[in-house]
């Protein structure tokens, strides 16, 4: 290799005194950053290798490894960042678009962070969630205006038929992820729990490996710009159709799958050959306007008999609610907007970190122009793009969302440690990768087991918020933005989410 | 000022109310009695009562009653009346001096039918046009507040306690075979006379004990149908949600109250087939029609009267029969104070209505 | 009888079972003494096989009929119970190897640190569960009664 101006961004340090040169980290690091010298008997480092995912950390048996950022700076100045110019260099270097995975981490405003929720005092009791019941069981999907009821001798009958509908236990869905992006186990851990506990996941555009058919009514099946994996027999397995127009990460632009990470399995399941980059196209070449997504909508309908919703998912941008609009007239049952924060196995870093806006503020402003139009009841709106907690599903229940997609909080949930490699394939949880080797580093029954814990804590936690502001179901917290307040924000800001600030 | 940034406004309270179903109409004495016993229930920050059957004389006109804060409001109001509806008659509600009872708006009543070349060119059935009339005046017209609009009936309130109230508006000499009657509780602002309760639009009047803590979603749903909560109350948002379930999507009486109160999922996974998609459609269908949190409420009708409390039961209720009369109240002493011994006493659960019909063939 | 199972295809070949399966069985039971500072150091009596991507942890399988068993001359090689685990006495072992040539699974190891004697898992006698199940970060080993 020729000589690097990139200093290490991880120091790697070891305590002597701890090492018992198990050597636990020397076969655990896919970057093989930790050597074992077996003529000295000592394991070394090169810390120029590492990632930052500490799994040497959490694997070493005595403790005795340090991982920290590299306290070694550039003189560096508001402008210059050693960020900034380290990229400079690793293009000057390569040559190449920088890569990353991962969701935007500069510090744009986090508006979950700014937003505060009510409780009931003295004028209306609060609820206790552990004594009296607490719903949080969402339906998404297309609802009429009007239901037709007409009572006859005393007995009711209803003579509306509903649209198909998704019935989720607790408003949280796993985002989409696609098999290839992450491994099968991941996959399998995702499909296993969202199966067990009542909610779906998202087969993102890696098409349905024949193993996971079994979960196929808690499987949104994507239908992206590659049609990787869309045949007839994916699209009748799941339960909803998601048609997939753009993703926060990396809006306006395909979806990218390195060469390394298309397996055997992975080139079966997507139909694509063995070791080939998967790029899906930037736009879906047979949807230039909106009356083309229209005729994709129905196609897909067609094709499943109107038995299941279809869902379309854009990235948000500065648009959205216009295009949204569009999108539930053109006959979408479900609209996924995916904010700036929102995941990625692969992105270009500038188109991550600089296209598209928060979610809060896209969540807000579609919900109030569904409303004005008047059109509001004719599709769900699932929220995505770096849910981290159970109070940002609440804040974003309460500005307007029917349900939130949470994509990274679930790696995290199954040890990932957002060390933004993805797009190598080596991650060392098992998790991003397709390497046999690695890929059994990740447990699905341990990691299934991680996820419904993750829901079912976040469950008990929605019910205390919403038990403390009085009320006994999510659906009269939906769009109930009285129950949030503003802690400095703009007026602006606060005008377009549509809440007051607090104190007033 | 934009109406995102007015308060809403938290109320406890005491309601009152009886219906003649035979349609035999009585004075205002009673109901006064009855409210004036749940005294502690109010504070003196608002009062009100809907009277049903008090107009025979112009049972098919809208009867408009109008707070004004000034006269040029009035004039400006009034152009607006001139404009879109042919008056029968008009002039002040009589009152008469009352205890406890603050300077008063200028209250005027006015008996109007739309007239039919704006009802053409505006493509509305008369009820639908009076409505958005209504809602222009409010929204629009500084000072002036239409706070009853229905035919042969009336809502009269004002700042004060409810059996003064009943007292300056001269009840006593009014007859009618529905009275409810409310006192209020305001919790954190001053009581104004438009936001006494009964809420009323066209012939729905409300009364309500409670805080709807589901109002924000209430309030954006009920505003994607064309009302505008200009009062920021939660009686408000009960009366455009009823007109609308009942009126606009032409939904029985026993539905609507399911949507408003429904039942648990856990309940609905019990039930037979046809039952459990019943319910499970009005939820998702209505689940941002549902009043969520503590409410007892009494809704009039030319026909009906309901009572109806939350899906919990966190506010009194108490119904009562006698003969051809059902009362509800918040508390069965204000019952038994005018009716000491009802044939039937009893405690209304949760989500169930109490509704009370005039017998058919009564004129209403 | 309860044995120690492993699932291959959640085995990630950290060979943290081995290193814990000497702590269990040294002196101090400190894992930072028992590798720096006790010598001679105990063997590890489970051994993750590796192949390519494939690897497992394998040790004694407390056989139905163990052929070690009837191999030892000395009975140093025993069950205290019919159903009991197959435990080694070193005090009577000769160090002749004959178990270990007869082990179908190559899991006993000669142990040349002290007297010429045979090392194999003992299931960790006295132990809720063996040191290298409990240990396993990603379960992939199993202590658990298959009814075999």
């Amino acid at each position: 290799m020729r000589f690097s101006y990139i200093e290490p961004e991880f120091l790697i340090e070891r305590d002597l005194e701890r090492c018992i040169r198990c050597q636990v980290c020397v076969r655990q690091c896919a970057f093989e950053a930790h050597i074992y010298d077996e003529a000295s008997d000592v394991v070394t480092a090169d810390s120029n290798k590492c990632v930052g995912c500490l799994r040497c950390v959490t694997m070493c048996p005595t403790d005795a490894l340090i991982v920290r950022p590299n306290p070694t700076s550039f003189k560096e100045n508001a402008n210059w960042t050693g960020r900034i110019i380290k990229n400079i260099y690793k293009q000057a270097e390569t040559g190449g678009v920088l890569l990353t995975g991962m969701g935007n981490d500069r510090p744009y405003p986090i508006y979950w962070d700014h937003m505060v929720l009510n409780a009931s005092q003295v004028t209306n009791p609060s609820i206790d969630p552990l004594r009296e019941p607490m719903e949080l069981k969402t339906y998404l999907g297309r609802k009429p205006e009007r239901l037709d009821v007409t009572l006859k001798d005393g007995k009711v009958s209803l003579n509306t038929k509903l649209a198909p509908q998704l019935e989720l236990r607790m408003p949280v869905l796993f985002s989409a992820l696609s098999y290839g992006a992450i491994s099968f186990n991941a996959s399998k851990a995702l499909a296993s729990a969202a199966y067990e506990f009542g909610t779906y996941y998202n087969t993102g555009e890696g098409g349905l490996h024949r193993d996971l058919y079994q979960y196929g009514e808690r499987t949104i099946v994507q239908c992206a710009s590659g049609r990787f994996g869309v045949h007839k027999d994916y699209l009748q397995a799941g339960a909803a159709i998601e048609i997939k127009i753009g993703q926060g990460a990396k809006p306006g632009i395909g979806g990218h799958l390195p060469g390394e990470k298309v397996s055997s399995e992975v080139s079966k399941t997507r139909m694509i050959p063995e070791g080939s980059d998967a790029l899906s196209p930037a736009p879906h070449h047979d949807i230039y306007s909106i009356e083309d997504l229209r005729q994709l909508i129905y196609a897909l309908k067609e094709a499943t008999r109107y038995e299941k919703p279809v869902s379309v998912k854009i990235a948000a941008v500065h648009n959205s609610a216009a295009i949204a609009s569009g999108m539930v007239r053109a006959g979408a049952d479900i609209i996924a907007l995916d904010g700036i924060r929102g995941g990625t196995g692969a992105a270009p870093t500038t188109i991550r970190d600089n296209v598209g806006i928060p979610i809060e503020l896209a969540i807000a402003s579609v919900d109030q122009r569904l409303r004005e139009e008047g059109i509001r009841h004719q599709a769900s709106i699932i929220a995505a793009g770096g849910f981290r907690s159970s109070s940002d599903v609440v804040k974003a229940i309460a500005l307007g969302a029917d349900a939130v997609y949470i994509g990274t909080s679930a790696l995290v949930a199954m040890g990932c440690h957002l060390c933004q490699i993805c797009y190598t394939g080596k991650c060392n949880w098992g998790i991003a990768t397709q390497d046999p080797y690695l890929e059994k580093r990740l447990n699905p029954d341990i990691a299934k087991e991680r996820l419904m814990n993750l829901l079912r804590a976040w469950e008990h936690e929605i019910k205390e918020m919403l038990g403390g502001m009085g009320i006994n179901a999510i659906e009269s917290l939906r769009g109930n933005r009285l129950h949030l307040r503003g802690v400095g924000l703009t007026d602006s800001e606060l005008e377009i989410l549509g809440i007051l600030p607090a104190g007033r | 000022m934009n109406d995102l940034y007015r308060e809403r406004e938290i109320s406890g309270c005491g309601l009152s109310a009886y219906m003649d179903e035979s349609g035999e109409r009585s004075s205002g004495d009673d109901i006064i009695q009855s409210i004036a016993l749940l005294h502690d229930r109010s504070n003196g920050l608002g009062g009100g009562f809907a009277a049903y059957g008090i107009y025979p004389e112009f049972p098919d006109s809208y009867a408009f009653h109008l707070f004004y804060d000034d006269s040029s409001s009035q004039v400006v109001c009034e152009e607006l009346i001139h404009g879109s509806f042919n008056i029968r008659e008009s002039g002040p509600i009589a009152t008469r001096k009352a205890f406890g009872i603050g300077p008063a708006p200028i209250i005027w009543r006015y008996f109007v039918d739309p007239k039919e070349e704006v009802l053409a060119r505006h493509n509305l059935s008369p009820d639908d046009f009076v409505v958005q009339e209504v809602m222009k005046i409010n929204t629009n017209i500084k000072g002036a507040f239409v706070f009853s609009s229905g035919k042969n009936m009336g809502a009269f309130k004002a700042v004060g306690f409810p059996e003064d109230v009943g007292d300056f508006y001269r009840l006593d000499e009014y007859r009618a075979y529905m009275w409810i009657a409310h006192g209020r509780f305001p919790t954190n602002t001053p009581g104004w006379w438009g936001g006494a309760h009964p809420f009323t639009i066209l012939d729905w009047a409300i009364v309500h004990n409670g805080e709807i803590s589901s109002y924000g979603i209430n309030k954006r749903y009920v505003e994607m149908f064309g009302y505008h909560c200009t009062m920021m109350t939660d009686t408000e948002v009960m009366a455009y949600l009823f007109d609308l379930l009942l009126r606009k999507h032409e939904l029985p009486v026993e539905t609507a109250c399911s949507i408003l109160a429904p039942p648990f999922w856990d309940l609905i996974e019990h039930m037979p087939e046809e039952q459990r998609n019943y319910y499970t459609s009005l939820r998702m269908v209505y689940g941002s029609a549902m009043a969520n949190g503590p409410f007892a409420i009494v809704l009039g009708s030319r026909s009906m009267m309901l009572a109806l409390n939350d899906r919990v039961k966190l506010r009194p209720l108490v119904a009562a029969r006698k003969g051809s009369i059902v009362y509800v109240s918040s508390e069965e002493s204000g019952i038994r104070e005018i009716c000491p011994h009802p044939d039937a006493v009893w405690m209304p659960r949760t989500g169930e209505p109490v509704i009370a019909r005039l017998h058919e063939g009564v004129a209403s | 009888m309860k044995r120690v199972y492993a699932k291959e295809e959640v085995c990630a070949g950290c060979r943290l079972c081995e290193i814990w399966c000497v702590v269990a069985h040294s002196k101090s039971k400190n894992i930072i003494k028992a590798f720096n500072e006790e010598f001679p150091r105990p063997l590890p009596r489970v051994k993750v096989e590796e192949f390519g991507p494939f690897s497992f942890a394998l040790q004694c399988r407390h056989c139905k009929e163990p052929p070690c068993i009837e191999a030892c001359m000395t009975g140093a090689m025993h069950r205290e119970t019919p159903d009991g685990p197959v435990l080694h006495d070193p005090d009577k072992c000769v160090g002749c190897w004959m178990c270990i040539m007869v082990c179908p699974y190559g899991a006993i190891a000669r142990d040349e640190t002290e007297k010429k004697i045979a090392s194999k898992c003992d299931l960790c006698q006295g132990e809720e569960e063996p040191a290298c199940v409990a240990h396993c970060p990603n379960e992939a080993l199993v202590f658990e009664d298959r009814g075999e």
